[in-house]
């Protein structure tokens, strides 16, 4: 299926002057290869480009199953400048967490079994493993 | 054993805390951090209107509530409340125990960060301070309009007070982490060349310096999952040695402690995880070793650390123009569409009567709809209603105060289903702009001394 990385994965956003940093977690470790495969600086940096306009930086932390990412120029010159409501880029992991990613056969029956009656429908873009026309 | 605990992530954070940390078990030290970007900034504005002022005066009124439970329980308290002014806090606890007939209260004050007097005063240069970013503007040309200007002491000063004696400890500017580090290089006798020592008390001060955020608080993880929110119990960290520590909360509280939780705060505003960067070490986040130890129980292990820079951060704040913010809502039917309506046609009629060029900055934004994932809804339904958000930034205030004037008449100028036009008009606010940047270790001197 087409699920958004929201069922993979959970984090935080803060931040840093004029850049943000999203911490993106798995929410089993044995997920992370997979996450960080998908989840490349260029792919993250062309997902967040409607928020930001600035390259993005990652960072592996295999230890606990995380990345970082720094997102460059995003906060409207800062946060305390910033004209925007979310001036701290408080939202911005959400925003990520909203990635549709490719999730294989295998992988899905994990997180249907992690997520069972919880999971969210508005996290399954499409059932089918390619998004229909 | 001893046991850390924290109760404030910011000035603001909730009041509730400190009593819980202290009443529902045990605890030997209680952190709290006040300091935020601008914090400084507000309290030097607070200080040049009142001399007495300029501290954080939420902490002496709420710790001042505690002194008996905090002198009985033998509570030893930390906090980064001191602002510009920590002698006129001490005092007031001082004042406060009088208050309560208690003797023999002794708090330190840490001062020494706060290097606004020798900028303004044109010692810039002796200083020798190097910018973050090349690009900035030059420290010499901002040093007359500076409103703060602080290194961030780290713990080693902290802990000159605690062996002093002091019960309690208020600072200016340290580095956030560092105020948790300080009992532990206490309790443990640690040297500042312990770097694995003073890496792990570094992160465990990174994941108690938010308070609930690492208990359950703001928890993407699974935020439903998380018992009694209203009686969220703040972070405590356990250790019995300077190696390894637990981090837990009172049993009897609501919140949470898993891997999942502590995480989420390990990666919160976080740079190079390799590289964490205190005035005490260089943290290495990727050593970190996670395992859980019971309920609400996580053992932390295995950090790595690396000597520290020979550098503090500087932080500057200087004004930097005007902003304004004003609201309206419009209901159904087409509610974004007239509230993008009304948002343009207030930027229309401010450059009608000011020219295009008055305001400097705009931002029009639906709230209920995209305004904090712009771009990123899709083809999402529109909402049932929304509330137009116009901000506007200038070097010119009376054209934000004129624009502040053209928000209220769209209720009978502009498009229908509109509401909740109350309260006064928009006001322009001062912006803050920062000057961040790197000062030699021996240009600062901390200054530690023990009242009472």
């Amino acid at each position: 299926m087409i699920g958004r990385l929201y069922l993979l994965a959970h984090g935080r956003s803060g931040d840093k002057g004029d850049w943000v940093n999203i911490g993106v977690i798995a929410r089993r470790e044995a997920w992370y290869e997979f996450i960080a495969t998908e989840l490349t600086a260029a792919r993250v940096g062309e997902f967040m480009k409607p928020m930001a306009g600035g390259p993005v930086d990652r960072f592996e932390l295999p230890n606990l199953g995380a990345l970082n990412f720094l997102v460059r120029d995003a906060l409207g010159g800062g946060g305390a400048a910033n004209l925007r409501l979310d001036a701290q880029g408080k939202a911005f992991a959400s925003a990520l967490l909203r990635m549709p990613i490719e999730i294989p056969t295998g992988l899905e029956a994990e997180v249907r079994e992690h997520w069972g009656d919880g999971l969210p429908a508005d996290c399954v873009v499409s059932a089918a493993d390619k998004p229909s026309a | 054993m001893i046991r850390i605990g924290n109760a404030s992530g910011f000035w603001g954070d909730w009041p509730q805390a400190a009593a819980m940390q202290i009443r529902s078990g045990p605890l030997d030290y209680l952190t709290m951090d006040y300091m935020a970007e601008v914090t400084l900034s507000i309290m030097n504005k607070l200080k040049t209107r009142n001399p007495e002022a300029g501290y954080a005066s939420d902490f002496v009124s709420d710790i001042g509530d505690l002194l008996p439970e905090i002198m009985d329980k033998g509570v030893r308290v930390l906090a980064s409340a001191g602002g510009v002014n920590c002698r006129a806090c001490a005092e007031g606890l001082l004042n406060r125990a009088e208050e309560h007939g208690i003797k023999g209260l002794k708090v330190g004050i840490v001062e020494g960060d706060d290097i606004l007097g020798q900028l303004r005063g044109g010692n810039w240069r002796d200083l020798g301070l190097a910018p973050f970013d090349p690009a900035a503007e030059p420290i010499d040309e901002i040093a007359p309009r500076l409103l703060s200007a602080n290194a961030y002491l780290g713990a080693f000063p902290i802990v000159e007070a605690l062996r002093g004696g002091a019960h309690i400890v208020v600072t200016g500017r340290v580095a956030d982490p560092s105020l948790i580090l300080a009992p532990i290089i206490h309790e443990f006798d640690l040297s500042p060349t312990d770097w694995d020592a003073l890496s792990l008390g570094t992160i465990i001060g990174h994941i108690l310096e938010c308070g609930a955020q690492s208990t359950g608080g703001n928890f993407l993880g699974d935020y439903w999952s998380v018992p009694r929110p209203e009686l969220m119990g703040f972070p405590i960290a356990e250790m019995d040695g300077p190696d390894r520590a637990v981090i837990t909360k009172h049993a009897s509280l609501g919140g949470l402690v898993t891997q999942a939780s502590i995480k989420e705060q390990l990666i919160y505003e976080l740079h190079d995880p390799e590289a964490y960067l205190t005035p005490d070490v260089v943290a290495d986040f990727t050593s970190i070793r996670l395992t859980d130890d019971g309920p609400d129980r996580v053992a932390i292990d295995g950090v790595r650390g690396k000597p520290a820079p020979e550098t503090l951060k500087v932080s500057c704040v200087y004004p930097g123009g005007w902003k304004i913010t004003g609201e309206i809502s419009y209901c159904w039917p087409e509610a974004v569409r007239k509230a993008r309506a009304a948002g343009e046609m207030v930027r229309k009629r401010v450059e009608n009567r000011l020219g295009p060029d008055a305001i400097e900055d705009w931002m029009i934004e639906c709230v209920g709809y995209d305004s904090l994932h712009p771009g990123m809804v899709g083809d999402a339904p529109e909402p049932q209603e929304v509330v137009l958000r116009i901000s506007a930034r200038s070097s010119d205030r009376a054209a934000l105060e004129y624009l502040g004037r053209e928000i209220a008449p769209l209720v009978l100028t502009g498009p229908p289903g509109v509401t909740g036009y109350g309260g006064p008009r928009p006001r322009a606010s001062q912006l803050l702009a920062f000057w961040g940047g790197l000062v030699s270790r021996d240009k600062i001197e901390p200054r530690v001394e023990v009242l009472g």
